[in-house]
């Protein structure tokens, strides 16, 4: 273990997946909340030819310049999404769709275009299709974080207008909110946390990144403020997590690597998240169905009594076993109900109601009634 | 032109095709973004039939891109049923868990065989006419003519045999569930034949050009029709156009083929955005102008009719008055009055307007309307 955190490769490589995981995972959330979760998968494809257009125009592989490029690109892509659904009626689907391919066959048009350059080869271009987490560098992992950091800081300024705008757009606009830069500035935000990524885990598997930490973050709660900070905790151990694992294993690829952790995370926070998981969920049923089995006894019980002048009058099983569907467990329940104190069983083997029973019949019964 | 240009024109309007026909059904199902999510979630299938068999061209590799194709959707679905991640966000998760988990076994196990994620996801056209079909020493072209051919005639005979259901279920899908015409059975027939088709075409055009050419022609088409049978229509031709003068624009610029067809698509978009009779941007434009001009010729008559015969006539009937009166600039003024006399309406009387029968009809016909 020692000897992975001392090696230079591994520090960076695991910091930048920890850095693009939280902050992923933060504007993730609101992408997954607006319903937006494949807005990044066509922001991510659509950033290849910005990266190539910032090549051709600077000549420069600095990765700055090139997220620069990326972010530009992203942003467009989202502006023509959105004008294509204001101006035919084209659904947001075939929008996105058809940004996303044609964006990303022009970038491929600009790769292929780069590769005759004489004075570089494509190698440096290549890490933003795929991503290359293993070729980060110190620098790399620097303009993640500052950039990174900025929106973070934006996202904290505005953070009770984003809040609003995620949940309720028109209570937004009845504020006279800024509506349309809101949601603009919240998009960008957006675009700049795809860009960070993209060098480490590429076009393709970007989208993951933005939908996944949010997406199991929402399990485990229902306040926003919680969701981003445990959706930044899920992006950044996954990053760590996918790092530690292509490292110590040969011919692992570190983005899906990271990819597959975040999905991992998400699967069980949907079977195991308390309140939401798929798990609890069960046990609840079981357990309001077994207590309305009990309480459909008790009442039959009280039912047979009224006929008869006490209503402590015991029956015997087979009479509640007719009246009763759920004949398989009726012994069971009974014996629940007795060591309750609700019941109690006579010497002939016959059940009645106990004073306590009576009275949570009554409370029953009134219950219904209200 | 060489008969190995031909072919891959063959090729590529084959492709072309195949992608166009189902997925015009897919833009109108509003489920565009399966086809993104389909064609990279088939790479494990690709890479495990490939495994298999060895053969990159096998009707093997068709079954098992099909099949994980299918159980992208079954996945979809399921989370989604769950309640407890949106179909969107299910979408993005489960291609990305998918697609990883293909670059995962390429990288761990296919090192160093023809088999990497950059032929999956670009392909490469220019390669399609070397792989070729002999059967008992007879050359029958390029292999992949007949695989994309194949899955392109299964798709026509598909919405041909079901064209009536396919089009109950789009458009009414509640309809065709009560008439007992299993709407979910041909979604995931449908979807089926999305993967077939992904699986067939990735190989000569690359997994980002089949969501370009199912989806951007189909909504070009849409720009230009009402009908779904014409539809179809256009987005073959449109189809087929971009993959037969991409071709010829990579040729010339020695670029990415499968990219320069992506951008033909966009093309193609943008000139019919533009042009399109009815829904495009210009025809909107000249039906907002002419319209403008309408409602003003409009209020002109009906004020004119107003105090026709009254005594004031002179006085509110004369050009200039409509100035103060209808607070039209003086150009704006005259140009109303030219365009009203012009279409018979109307005819100047020295300084003072006169209504002929016609205009008096529109302004009567205007008030009761109104």
């Amino acid at each position: 273990m020692e000897h992975f955190f001392n090696d230079y490769t591994f520090r960076t490589v695991t910091l930048g997946a920890a850095t693009l995981g939280a902050i992923s995972g933060a504007l993730g959330t609101f992408a997954v909340l607006r319903r937006q979760s494949l807005l990044g998968d066509a922001v991510s494809h659509a950033a290849l030819p910005g990266v190539g257009l910032a090549f051709i125009i600077t000549g420069s592989k600095a990765p700055l310049i090139l997220m620069v490029g990326a972010g530009l690109a992203g942003w467009l892509a989202t502006v023509a999404v959105l004008a294509i659904i204001a101006t035919t009626r084209i659904k947001y689907d075939g929008a996105l769709g058809f940004v996303l391919s044609v964006f990303f066959g022009i970038g491929l048009v600009l790769l292929t275009f780069i590769q005759k350059f004489p004075n570089a080869s494509q190698a440096g271009l290549d890490s933003f299709l795929f991503g290359q987490a293993a070729a980060l560098v110190e620098q790399d992992v620097v303009t993640m974080a500052v950039l990174g950091g900025l929106a973070l800081v934006v996202l904290v300024l505005f953070w009770k207008e984003f809040k609003i705008l995620s949940f309720d757009p028109e209570f937004a606009n009845s504020l006279v909110l800024p509506v349309r830069w809101l949601d603009l500035g919240l998009t960008t935000l957006l675009v700049v946390a795809i860009v960070i990524g993209l060098q480490t885990v590429g076009v393709v598997l970007m989208s993951a990144m933005i939908i996944a930490p949010a997406a199991a973050a929402r399990q485990w709660t229902d306040n926003l403020g919680i969701m981003v900070l445990i959706s930044m905790v899920i992006g950044a151990l996954s990053g760590v997590g996918g790092a530690l694992l292509s490292t110590s294993t040969s011919n692992l690829p570190t983005g899906p690597t990271i990819v597959l952790c975040a999905s991992g995370v998400v699967i069980v926070s949907v079977i195991i998240a308390p309140r939401r998981g798929l798990v609890w969920e069960q046990i609840r049923r079981t357990l309001q169905a077994r207590r309305l089995r009990s309480e459909a006894i008790l009442l039959d019980l009280f039912e047979l009594a009224r006929k008869h002048d006490s209503l402590g009058h015991p029956h015997m099983e087979a009479a509640l076993k007719i009246m009763h569907p759920h004949a398989s467990t009726l012994r069971r329940q009974l014996r629940s109900l007795h060591s309750k104190g609700l019941i109690s069983l006579h010497s002939t083997g016959a059940w009645a109601l106990t004073q306590e029973g009576i009275n949570a019949c009554e409370k029953l019964l009134a219950k219904r009634v209200s | 032109m060489s008969p190995f240009q031909l072919e891959i024109q063959l090729v590529a309007a084959v492709v072309a095709v195949a992608c166009a026909l189902p997925g015009t059904f897919l833009v109108l199902r509003q489920m565009a973004m399966m086809s993104d999510a389909i064609s990279h979630a088939i790479l494990p299938g690709i890479v495990i039939g490939f495994f298999l068999t060895g053969n990159l061209s096998s009707p093997i590799l068709i079954l098992g891109g099909a099949a994980t194709g299918l159980l992208t959707v079954v996945l979809v679905e399921w989370m989604r049923k769950t309640n407890r991640v949106r179909e969107d966000a299910a979408i993005g998760l489960v291609f990305s868990a998918l697609f990883a988990t293909g670059v995962i076994l390429i990288a761990r196990y296919a090192g160093d065989v023809h088999l990497d994620t950059d032929a999956v996801l670009l392909g490469e056209l220019a390669f399609a006419p070397f792989d070729r079909l002999e059967i008992a020493g007879y050359d029958l072209g390029p292999q992949s003519l007949y695989s994309t051919g194949s899955v392109g005639l299964l798709c026509a005979a598909f919405i041909m045999l079901f064209y009536k259901e396919l089009k109950l279920a789009t458009f009414d899908s509640a309809l065709c569930a009560t008439l007992g015409f299993l709407p979910g059975l041909l979604h995931y027939a449908l979807m089926g034949l999305i993967s077939m088709t992904a699986v067939a075409a990735f190989d000569a055009v690359g997994s980002i050009l089949v969501v370009a050419l199912m989806v951007g022609p189909p909504i070009s088409a849409y720009l230009l029709t009402n009908r779904l049978d014409r539809m179809i229509l256009y987005s073959i031709l449109l189809a087929v156009t971009a993959a037969v003068s991409g071709y010829w624009i990579a040729y010339l610029l020695d670029a990415s083929i499968a990219g320069c067809m992506a951008a033909i698509v966009g093309v193609q978009f943008g000139i019919l955005l533009c042009v399109a009779p009815n829904q495009g941007l210009l025809a909107a434009w000249q039906r907002r102008k002419r319209q403008r001009w309408q409602f003003a010729i409009k209020m002109l008559v009906i004020h004119l009719l107003q105090h026709e015969g009254t005594p004031e006539a002179e006085r509110e009937c004369r050009v200039d008055h409509l100035q103060e009166h209808l607070a039209w600039e003086k150009p704006f003024a005259a140009n109303v009055v030219s365009r009203a006399a012009a279409q018979r309406l109307l005819y100047p009387v020295g300084e003072s307007l006169e209504l002929t029968v016609t205009g008096r009809e529109l302004a009567r016909e205007a008030i009761v309307h109104h």
